[in-house]
């Protein structure tokens, strides 16, 4: 296990310096003069440029720059952003809103889209699994902002059923909408995977044994069936963390959540190169440790990894 | 072991089960190949039929929307229309610039299939490329491209996009181009993960070895014995991929960073028609349901064809 | 209407009640085209304390009538007929909820594959217990281990915090028998429970499990392919055909006098009652024929023939990696030597993990020896160039193993035949296309299979198609890499016989390469024995299984299922 956990570290380190890396001279090497390319149209005024050739080291070469970047990014030194507020503690400000969401919809789709699943698998060919087959390709279909505009205009504008926009006043009851439209589209493809693979399952060996040996029809289900379905699921939990961000962007922005997502959109909406990359560093970090965690769990659902050479 | 029981010896009447040749060869059906028996299967599926006809439509539309709607998308709008409702010759009314929305839903979609279909075709070129090559030879290669394909992997679609579209080459250039090369960046590792599997679970079958000592090299073997083999689950990622880019095309065009306002795209009469979403909601829910529907088109045909291409369903 | 189990024990006493009787069942499944019978007129009994075997080959419905008597046919499918009667309760319809009650402390079952029957996310000792709880019985730490120590597993404590995939296949077989026997059932369904091991680990299995049941009172249905395995097995032995029992009796007596003509042919074909029948077949000028497996090809002189092979102190040695930035070395083959006399046939035999398909791999060019070398045809292979080696191909030709995997699926008959004459730029394309209808003809598959794709085929017909491919480049040299190990009795013994034909017509020089002894007796002039990648012993066939030297050669011997079976030589003649 220590071996395992040793190695996935080798591997993610690289793969965390080479996006950083990427972002990094993507903003500030690619482009002639990065401050003018961070301000596009705007001339900014002469003290803010000579903070961020400061903040980004842009003196110094590259390679020095780039350290330094990282540097800073692990001492949440991240600089300032053109309102001249400390980006890391607006940062710090919004993340646990951005985080309730993110495990609201964690909850949305790995619960229910797991429960659905294994419901629907367990009947296969049954009415309520080809209801769930066709209705989760229509979900699949529906773009992450369409569904927020149309159920922020009919939950939330029509019927009355909750606030249209989230503002200041963010609690788990008001971030139940934004984690559902978040959740949703991933809610549809764990259901899928669970399904597919509860199907599989259902027919491999080992669920025959263990119902040979005499064991009841819900141990079979839970112990073994369910159990084993999990692994595949877990797997594009992690990888679908990214998605989650991506469309924390595009909910947040709709429902006026204060949370990093929005930060994001404002800041590209009034092109602030530094805090996109800020935010986008962070995101990065975020998701690479993520998915190391999601590897351990992975680890830990199937014991043949551990030991896999 | 001593058993009392006396067992007797029984014989089943011969002529009830008659002996028949040792592995005689059926030939009362036509040949089928992977691919005539994958179009037997799909041919009889109406999700297959439904997605394949609206894909037809929306190609036609595509290529000669004046086929569809004689109202030019732009020149005509009129502001003493704005958000107007529908009237006859307008199905679907005005936008808040006083447009007509059936033209310009009509008009955005060669955008979201253009985007979409170039997305896949360089996707699947550098995607497979890479992906088969890793698979097939391992090694140092494997590793290289594997962690290559991470980097790009731990950048999500959007906030990468985000990065990207900051450059000043994509800043002066918004086109379709651009989009497609941002999207084919940061989407090639997932095809050439999915390539790299499908390759590695054919590389060691048997027909593979056999044909290597025929004499057939290892590029001749990858290109003729493991790739078709290999093609599946790549037809039928591209095909759900297409959908996804079409999705990604429009998100980006709603958050600003995408095609430009000058190119007509569900993305961004979607982006504009959201301040009028309370007052006149139609103007948004027009192209959004006519982007949903051609998503759900390439979904329901990817997912049709997993099924028909799924090896385990076939009988051998 | 429980049955005391005093009932089973007495001998003398009058015929006690069949423990399970089956009775006219039929089974079908529901499939898209319809209702399928997979068994018909089934009927069998088993009285307490026997052991019952059924055998047949793939599709014969054997499998399937033993999961009815446990309840666990496949989803679409049903007992259509009949009745299974369980101690007088019949329960061929009977409740889930009453199905469950049975499995486990009334019936337990050990099923075919030790690799995939285990759930590989629990530890062992996890699967016991569960099995012991569910059917109400201690399942403390030590209840669990002594169940485990039972089957044979040494230090069970230790091994029952253990995952299946740190488990070698015999050691998980013996873990399943473990949890099939562990609520000591009366009935025992036992589903091919070594067709996946090493014979010699084989032997230890199937002598472990019948103490055990002996011991217990266990009655036992043994589902095999193997005649022979059955008859050294069972008290009685039931012959199923194409879903219908064809014949039902007293082992040997069956063995002995097999009536209805599929027994007979099973008699005759079995490779495993072959070390015998063979003797006796040569000494009575037995032509072969579609009855008879062939008789090997010793006719010919092989001491006046020319070396076409010759193997040198040949070594492989792969790196395995063991943890970071770390390898070990693993020598899969190790120092081995032997000869290849042309037109003759020389196998190579082993267990798994012996070497013996490396051996192929670098005779066939495909993988480089560490160290020594291969002499063909008076060269040595490794100082070939890239044009000598497309050269050398041409001579060289492997079959291999899996007729599943030995064919791309992609490409249509005629294309994998005419693959290896359109790489050598042999002829034009009519010229080749006569060619692999001569050589479908070679192979006795009709020419209207050119047209056919390999799933539309049987695993049979595939190996022919793999030979014809082969044959393809009139080679010199053929490597039968398990070539008939995937195929039923009937079948392997046409396709052995196939191989006898062309080799006497073509001069062709086999070489074997095989797990199975009894196949070897009937195909193979020499004989070379290898035991974890060192060749232990060498020989003519006749001396290595007249009077084989090593103990290991001794202990394969002594594993092939029916070996010990005394028939007499009208048996043998069939």
């Amino acid at each position: 296990m220590i071996q395992y956990i040793l190695r996935r570290l080798l591997q993610v380190i690289p793969v965390f310096l080479g996006t950083t890396l990427l972002v990094y001279y993507m903003v500030f090497a690619l482009p002639g003069d990065p401050i003018a390319a961070l301000f596009g149209d705007r001339q900014p005024n002469p003290a803010v440029i000579a903070a961020l050739r400061q903040q980004y080291n842009l003196d110094e070469p590259f390679w020095v720059q780039y350290g330094l970047f990282l540097k800073n990014l692990f001492t949440f030194n991240l600089g300032n952003d053109f309102t001249g507020q400390p980006i890391a503690a607006t940062l710090g400000r919004v993340f646990p809103v951005t985080a309730m969401l993110a495990i609201e919809a964690l909850v949305i789709q790995g619960v229910f889209g797991v429960a659905a699943g294994l419901f629907a698998g367990l009947r296969k060919g049954k009415l309520f699994d080809s209801t769930v087959l066709i209705t989760s390709l229509v979900v699949i279909a529906i773009p992450t902002f369409v569904l927020g505009f149309v159920l922020q205009l009919v939950v939330g504008v029509q019927l009355g059923w909750a606030k249209p926009t989230v503002g200041a006043n963010v609690t788990w009851g008001t971030l139940l909408l934004p984690a559902f439209v978040l959740g949703l589209v991933s809610f549809a493809y764990v259901l899928r995977l669970t399904r597919a693979s509860v199907i599989e399952n259902m027919n491999a060996d080992y669920v025959r044994t263990a119902t040979a040996k005499g064991l009841s029809r819900p141990r079979v289900v839970f112990a073994h069936i369910l159990r084993n379905s999990m692994i595949p699921v877990a797997t594009y939990l992690g990888a679908n963390l990214g998605g989650l961000m991506g469309g924390a962007i595009v909910t947040e922005g709709i429902f006026n959540v204060p949370g990093v997502g929005q930060k994001l959109y404002q800041a590209i909406l009034r092109s602030e190169g530094p805090t996109i990359v800020a935010i986008v560093s962070v995101f990065v970090l975020i998701f690479v440790v993520a998915n190391l965690l999601v590897d351990l769990l992975y680890a830990w659902l199937d014991p043949r990894i551990r030991y896999d050479k | 072991m001593t058993n009392n029981f006396k067992a007797e010896h029984y014989v089943a009447p011969i002529d009830e089960t008659p002996l028949l040749a040792t592995d005689s060869l059926k030939s009362d059906q036509a040949p089928l190949s992977l691919w005539a028996d994958a179009w037997h299967k799909l041919r009889r599926r109406p999700l297959f039929i439904i997605s394949s006809l609206m894909i037809l439509l929306l190609v036609a539309i595509a290529v000669f929307p004046g086929l569809f709607t004689q109202v030019a998308p732009n020149d005509n709008c009129d502001l003493q229309f704005s958000d107007g409702a529908p009237q006859p010759g307008h199905p679907f009314g005005y936008t808040f610039q006083g447009c007509d929305v059936y033209s310009r839903v009509i008009h955005g979609t060669q955008a979201s299939l253009a985007v979409g279909v170039l997305s896949v075709i360089f996707v699947v070129i550098i995607g497979v490329t890479l992906g088969a090559l890793a698979g097939f030879f391992g090694g140092w290669l494997d590793a290289f491209i594997a962690r290559l394909g991470d980097i790009f992997f731990a950048l999500p679609l959007v906030l990468g996009a985000l990065v990207i579209t900051q450059l000043p080459f994509f800043k002066d250039n918004k086109s379709v181009w651009t989009v497609v090369m941002v999207i084919v960046l940061l989407a090639w590792p997932q095809m050439a993960r999915i390539t790299r599997g499908a390759v590695i679970e054919v590389r060691n079958a048997d027909f593979v070895t056999a044909a290597r000592s025929l004499g057939v090299s290892r590029m001749g073997s990858l290109v003729r014995h493991v790739l078709p083999n290999a093609l599946a689950p790549i037809i039928v990622l591209a095909t759900m991929e297409l959908g996804v880019f079409i999705v990604t095309e429009a998100t980006l065009s709603f958050l600003g960073i995408g095609l430009p306002g000058s190119v007509m795209s569900w993305g961004n009469d979607i982006a504009a028609a959201q301040s009028s979403l309370r007052t006149n909601p139609a103007v948004l829910l027009y192209p959004a349901t006519a982007l949903s529907i051609t998503v759900l088109s390439f979904i329901m045909l990817g997912d049709a064809l997993r099924d028909a291409l799924d090896p385990k369903s076939r009988q051998r | 209407m429980t049955t005391p189990d005093v009932r089973i024990s007495e001998a003398g006493g009058p015929a006690t009640r069949p423990l399970l009787e089956i009775k006219d069942l039929a089974i079908s499944f529901a499939t898209g085209g319809g209702e399928v019978q997979a068994v018909r007129n089934a009927h069998l009994t088993i009285m307490p304390g026997e052991t019952v075997a059924i055998v047949g080959e793939s599709g014969s419905g054997k499998s399937t009538t033993a999961l009815a008597a446990i309840g666990l046919l496949p989803g679409n499918g049903r007992v259509s007929a009949g009745q299974i009667l369980l101690d007088g309760e019949d329960i061929s319809h009977a409740t889930e909820k009453r199905m469950i009650e049975l499995r486990g402390n009334t019936i337990g079952m050990v099923p075919q594959d030790p690799m995939s029957n285990l759930n590989p996310v629990w530890k062992i000792g996890y699967q016991v217990r569960e099995t012991l709880r569910a059917n109400g019985r201690p399942s403390g730490p030590d209840d669990v281990a002594e169940v485990l120590a039972e089957a044979g597993l040494p230090d069970a404590h230790r091994r029952a915090k253990q995952y299946p995939h740190e488990f070698s296949g015999g050691m998980r077989q013996r873990a399943l028998i473990a949890i099939g026997l562990s609520c000591q059932p009366r009935l025992l369904i036992a589903d091919e429970p070594t067709s996946a091991l090493d014979v010699t680990v084989q032997r230890q299995i199937l002598d472990h499990l019948e103490a055990m049941t002996s011991e217990l009172g266990t009655s036992v249905l043994l589902i095999t392919h193997d005649l022979g395995l059955a008859a050294e097995r069972a008290d009685k032995v039931v012959v199923m055909y194409r879903g219908n029992v064809v014949e039902a009796g007293p082992s040997l007596d069956l063995l002995r006098n097999p009536r209805h003509p599929y027994t007979q042919r099973l008699v005759a074909s079995a490779p495993s009652l072959a070390s015998r029948r063979i003797q006796v077949a040569k000494e009575m000028g037995v032509e072969s024929d579609e009855l008879l497996a062939p008789t090997d090809a010793a006719v010919q002189e092989p001491e006046k023939a020319e070396e076409v092979l010759r193997i040198e102190n040949l070594s492989k040695v792969f790196k395995l990696r063991s943890g970071i930035g770390r390898s070990t070395d693993f020598t899969a083959v190790d120092n081995v030597s032997f000869s290849v006399k042309r037109g003759t046939t020389t196998a190579i035999v082993g267990e798994s993990g012996s070497g013996k398909s490396t051996v192929a791999q670098m005779v066939l060019n495909l993988l480089t020896p560490t160290s020594g070398k291969i002499v063909f045809d008076g060269v040595d292979t490794s100082t070939l160039n890239n044009k000598e080696i497309f050269a050398f191909r041409r001579r060289v030709q492997p079959i291999f193993q899996d007729p599943y995997g030995s064919l791309d699926p992609m490409y249509n008959i005629f294309r994998t035949i005419e693959e290896p004459l359109r790489t050598h730029k042999v002829g034009n394309r009519a010229s080749r296309e006569k060619k692999v209808r001569e050589l479908l003809d070679q192979v006795a598959l009709p020419q209207s299979t050119m047209q056919r794709y390999p799933n539309e085929l049987s695993g049979g017909q595939r190996q022919r198609v793999a030979i014809a491919r082969a044959l393809a480049l009139d080679p010199e040299v053929i490597i039968c890499d398990e070539a008939v190990s995937a195929l039923d009795v009937l079948v392997q013994a046409q396709v052995l016989n196939l191989l006898a034909d062309l080799q006497s017509k073509l001069g062709l020089t086999y070489l074997f390469i095989t797990h199975d002894l009894a196949v070897v007796r009937q195909i193979a002039d020499h004989v070379c024995v290898m035991e974890k990648g060192r060749l232990v012993e060498t020989g003519s066939t006749d001396d290595v299984f007249d009077s084989p030297q090593q103990d290991y050669t001794k202990a394969l011997l002594n594993a092939i299922p029916g070996a010990q079976l005394m028939l007499p030589p009208e048996v043998a003649r069939a």
